[in-house]
């Protein structure tokens, strides 16, 4: 190192320098995929069990590896030539994003776990979940557009397969068809808008974006917007935002559930981290286009992911699965509120998305681990297989009923009120009151769906023989995995409902 | 009136606010050894008598230690910061405004608990039954305790869930509906409310209520004021409940248990008023002096459309419910509140605070007797209950008969009892409003409240000519039960709070008068 310093300062090297401490969260979990991949071929079938535990022992270590960055910023992989432009930043608001993405993809793991060993080839899903999930750690890192656009494909490739993954099975195959086509389009149509903007500012990098973008030469200007308006698409469709919500409900379906589970935070999470890098990181200049979209599109998503998951039959097959679904549509419409008010009031109120997603996250991930609980004896997997669940199972009932509540912000579940005022707040401070009354009408259609679930939990069981033959299944003891992943769930629920300063101190500091 | 030192006051008034909740919690616990009582129904029914009555001797020692002689200075506060990000504080304190109803709402639930525990209602395992009673109690409790605009909202909302759950578990027929219709028109009007506490915190940079009331609305602009006020005002005029916001109280009413009804009107009404009181008037006066020409009118129709809506019902033939009835008449009675709370005038809002109390002892004494007969008779119907000739309740059942005559002469404000004082109190606020309102639309307005308070008068008498008085019994019908003594011990600190209320009124006026002076000049005074 003393050696390689001396030239350093004569000659620009060719070969950028890299910092591994800065990039060791997603390289460890790409390095772990890659070695339960190998792992998988050598481990006997009855001790398939064994890449499970790896893989979570490696996303532990992975959020491990997060705690020494947390004292300065770092950057790496910055250009020879300009060493302030750096393509790799590992910041606050990316650290955050990470413990979201790698901690919900621990959970997610944990979930797992029984699954793979009855239902799921244990090696490729867990190849493709760790790939998954390096891709969308990455994510939040990347501070140029050719990093971000294949961070967001490793993140979702895997995914397709891991919606695929259950074999011989046609809704399954379906769902990953679905989810892959109107994924590329969306991606096809990211990428020709990242070419306009390079061909506009001829750079990729985001922060040099953002300073040429403010004298664009005239006649390059409707190209600059233009550019602008098709990126944000790719990132629209990962939110799962109108009009590109329509493969939600039946991938959600289709996949595994702790797949879905899995969708359902961390593919939310790659795509609002990414609109916001490029939001607010590389267009301020364009505020003035992005900022009313997303207003509209949060205004949009949320009452089409409400109104739809208020018209959830609860006897339907698999209705458990597709409220969810749809309310995380509803969610990802609160995700936007923030960033469409940074338009107006600067990247501050960015942290309220932050906050909100990782209360999100918990909760979300939480009541997907009882579902995957209660799916075990009813397979059905319908709402109305949740009547009387307080009467066989009263603690896991009152999680449930916590975690609903959270999603709703109502009390008991201070956490989701306080993070739901947060996302308020942005909208009010920004001059956008009618988006916060639209969000307000909305708050009021999700609590009856939520609130209907939850009261089907505390009914009488339907009648007694049903619920004498029953008994047996319902007895049967819960895997330890699930219940770990509950409980770890519930208990950051409970504390961050004590203590909402936890989280939501992003909401109040400028994260980047 | 005694001296307790200020840190057992904060303690008694922080304990007033967590011990329910931390009640409610140990409610979902098996009994530990040594208090399993008779059975686990049994233990559990009496863990809700033994808490809440300890809150409520927690509330009477903190009244007892309040400084009676400074009832304007906030007292026993606590000030903590929780959540720095979005500037909540934990911000306790009571003054003579809140006081009284920390007291009203402490003994209206021990006597809820105390009546359940007699009887308890229909439906499912009483455990849950008395965790949702404690939380609803500290919900309500936090609601008159906390001074700061977020705390507020969350304590507000405390509430909605577990009221939920009583009426749609333990209520009557049509409870589902009703439960519903409750639960989303309040969450409707309290987002709203949200979004207005956000606007005044964030335009004037805190959310501490104290601090905002001595700006008294000067850190804002009119068009904010307006604003404010529009949206806090529709949230708080669901809750308490305004014409023409008002058509899920009188479903709710009926559906629920006779607890839920006692506490729906007495204590979870008064949320409303007491927010209007509390946030509305001092912190943004200029918005309110926008609206409260328009709050006066909405509030006057109210009192007609109560008073209207009962005469109907209790006209024969109309298969009147009888806690319908009550509940249109609550409607009513939140107009003279509301009316007096419109007025600005420290009488009128005197007046408001006095009705507020005194409607929640008479109403919640009406709606235990509405209880009481229902379980008696089978039914509340006033048709079926009169039959041809009139149910004749002084005749079957002397002492029942007696007070609910007691309770409907006190409904109508009969001089002398706590009904009195606040409706007139009110009424002669509106004779000479605050200065920038006009003097002849109140006038009008109070013509109509005194037209109000005949109607209401009709009504009264109709109902207990039909229910008390009637002819004499078929010889082979079976004999009506009298009060028992649970009911006895329930109903007689209601009785006797509202002689001695309506026979010495300084005893609250004293209380209210200087803290509504301050208020209403911005925290000087």
């Amino acid at each position: 190192m003393t050696l390689a310093a001396a030239p350093q300062a004569l000659v620009a090297p060719v070969v950028q320098s890299v910092d591994w401490l800065a990039i060791a969260p997603p390289t460890i979990t790409a390095v772990a995929a890659l070695l339960i991949l190998v792992a998988d071929l050598f481990v006997a079938e009855r001790r398939k069990a064994f890449l499970g535990y790896a893989a979570i022992a490696s996303l532990v270590v992975a959020v491990v590896s997060l705690l020494p960055l947390r004292k300065a910023d770092r950057a790496t992989f910055c250009l020879t030539t300009a060493p302030d432009v750096c393509s790799y930043t590992a910041d606050r608001f990316t650290l955050v994003i990470q413990f979201l993405v790698l901690g919900g993809a621990l959970v997610t793991a944990l979930i797992s776990v029984t699954e793979t060993r009855r239902r799921l080839p244990a090696g490729e899903y867990w190849f493709l979940l760790l790939s998954s999930a390096a891709g969308a750690a990455l994510l939040p890192a990347a501070r140029d557009l050719a990093t971000l656009v294949v961070a967001l494909e490793v993140a979702s490739l895997p995914a397709f397969a891991l919606v695929g993954l259950r074999r011989g099975n046609r809704m399954s195959s379906e769902a990953a068809l679905k989810f892959f086509l109107s994924s590329v389009t969306a991606t096809a149509v990211m990428l020709l808008g990242v070419s306009f903007v390079y061909a506009t500012t001829g750079s990729l990098h985001l922060t040099r974006i953002a300073s040429r973008m403010e004298d664009v030469p005239g006649q390059l200007d409707t190209l600059a917007q233009a550019g602008v308006a098709l990126t944000l698409v790719g990132f629209a469709f990962k939110t799962a935002a109108v009009p590109f919500h329509f493969w939600v409900p039946d991938t959600y379906v289709g996949a595994p559930l702790p797949v879905a589970a899995y969708l359902s935070v961390i593919g939310k999470a790659v795509g609002f981290s990414g609109l916001i890098l490029v939001t607010v990181i590389a267009f301020p200049a364009h505020a003035d286009v992005w900022g009313p979209a997303i207003a509209v599109l949060a205004a949009l998503t949320m009452t089409a992911g409400n109104v739809a998951a208020v018209r959830q039959s609860p006897t339907r097959a698999n209705s458990a699965v597709r409220l969810l679904a749809w309310s995380s549509v509803g969610q990802a419409g609160y995700l936007l509120v923030p960033i469409a008010a940074a338009a107006w009031s600067g990247d501050v109120r960015i942290g309220s998305t932050v906050a909100y997603a990782l209360m999100y996250a918990v909760v979300n991930l939480g009541a997907f681990a009882v579902v995957a609980l209660v799916a075990r004896t009813k397979p059905l997997n319908r709402i109305s297989d949740y009547r009387g669940l307080y009467a066989t199972r009263p603690v896991t009932a009152l999680v449930l009923g916590f975690f609903l509540l959270c999603l709703a912000g109502l009390p008991p579940g201070i956490i989701g009120l306080f993070a739901k005022v947060a996302v308020f707040s942005a909208a009010v401070d920004a001059g956008l009151g009618w988006l916060a009354v639209v969000m307000g009408v909305n708050v009021v259609i999700a609590l009856y769906y939520y609130l209907q679930w939850t009261a089907q939990l505390f009914r009488a069981p339907q009648e007694a023989p049903e619920a004498a033959s029953e008994a047996a299944p319902a007895r049967r003891r819960a895997p330890a995995l699930v219940t770990t992943a509950i409980a770890l769930t519930a208990a950051a629920g409970v504390v961050l409902s004590g203590w909402p300063q936890l989280v939501l101190r992003f909401a109040a500091v400028d994260l980047f | 009136m005694i001296d307790i030192s200020e840190s057992v006051m904060q303690f008694l008034l922080a304990f007033i606010v967590v011990g329910p909740l931390i009640g409610a919690a140990a409610a979902l616990l098996p009994a530990p050894p040594g208090l399993k009582g008779k059975s686990p129904d049994q233990a559990v029914l009496r863990h809700g008598v033994t808490v809440t009555g300890a809150i409520l001797a927690a509330a009477i020692v903190l009244a007892l230690g309040f400084d009676h002689d400074q009832p304007s200075k906030m007292q026993a506060t606590t000030d903590i910061s929780w959540i720095p990000a979005l500037d909540v504080r934990i911000h306790l304190g009571t003054d003579g405004i809140s006081l009284p109803l920390l007291v009203l709402t402490a003994l209206l639930t021990f006597l809820c608990a105390l009546y359940s525990y007699f009887k308890m209602p229909e439906g499912p395992s009483p455990k849950a039954f008395v965790a949702l009673l404690l939380v609803l109690e500290g919900g309500t409790l936090a609601t008159f305790a906390v001074l700061d605009l977020l705390l507020f909202f969350l304590a507000f909302e405390t509430v909605l869930i577990p009221m939920y759950f009583l009426i749609a578990r333990w209520g009557g027929a049509g409870r589902r509906p009703a439960a519903w219709k409750f639960i989303l028109y309040t969450l409707l009007g309290s987002v709203v409310m949200l979004l207005g506490l956000l606007l005044v915190g964030l335009q004037a940079g805190t959310f501490d209520m104290l601090a905002l009331a001595t700006d008294n609305g000067r850190g804002l602009t009119l068009s904010v004021q307006v604003l404010a006020v529009l949206a806090i005002g529709i949230g708080l005029a669901v809750k308490t409940p305004m014409w023409p916001l008002h058509s899920w109280l009188p479903d709710a009413h009926t559906a629920a248990p006779t607890v839920g009804s006692v506490l729906l009107a007495g204590v979870l009404l008064k949320m409303g008023t007491y927010g209007f009181v509390r946030i509305v008037l001092p912190i943004a006066p200029d918005g309110m002096q926008v609206f409260a020409p328009y709050l006066a009118a909405f509030a006057v129709v109210g009192v007609i459309y109560g008073s209207l809506a009962c005469l109907a019902l209790a006209r024969p033939g109309s298969k009147g419910d009888l806690k319908r009835l009550i509940a249109y008449s609550s409607v009513g009675h939140m107009g003279f509140v509301l009316l007096g709370i419109a007025t600005m005038t420290p009488t009128g809002v005197n007046g408001a605070l006095f009705a507020n109390i005194a409607h929640g002892l008479i109403t919640g004494l009406l709606f235990f007797l509405a209880g009481a007969v229902k379980d008696r008779y089978g039914t509340a119907d006033l048709d079926t209950l009169a039959g041809a000739t009139g149910a004749a309740l002084y005749g079957r059942a002397p002492r029942l008969g007696g007070l609910l005559a007691f309770a409907a002469v006190a409904s109508l404000g009969l001089p002398g009892l706590a009904g009195f004082w606040g409706e007139m109190l009110a009424l002669f606020g509106a004779f000479d409003p605050a200065d920038g309102l006009s003097r002849p639309a109140f006038l009008t307005f109070m013509a109509i409240g005194g037209l109000g308070t005949l109607l209401t008068a009709a009504y009264v008498l109709v109902v207990v000519r039909r229910v008390c008085m009637g002819g004499p019994r078929p010889a082979g019908e079976a004999r009506l039960a009298d009060v028992q003594g649970y009911e006895f011990a329930a109903w007689t600190p209601l009785v006797a709070l509202t002689v001695l209320a309506g026979l010495w009124p300084a005893v609250l006026l004293g209380l209210t008068d200087p803290a509504v002076q301050k208020l209403l000049s911005g925290g000087k005074a």
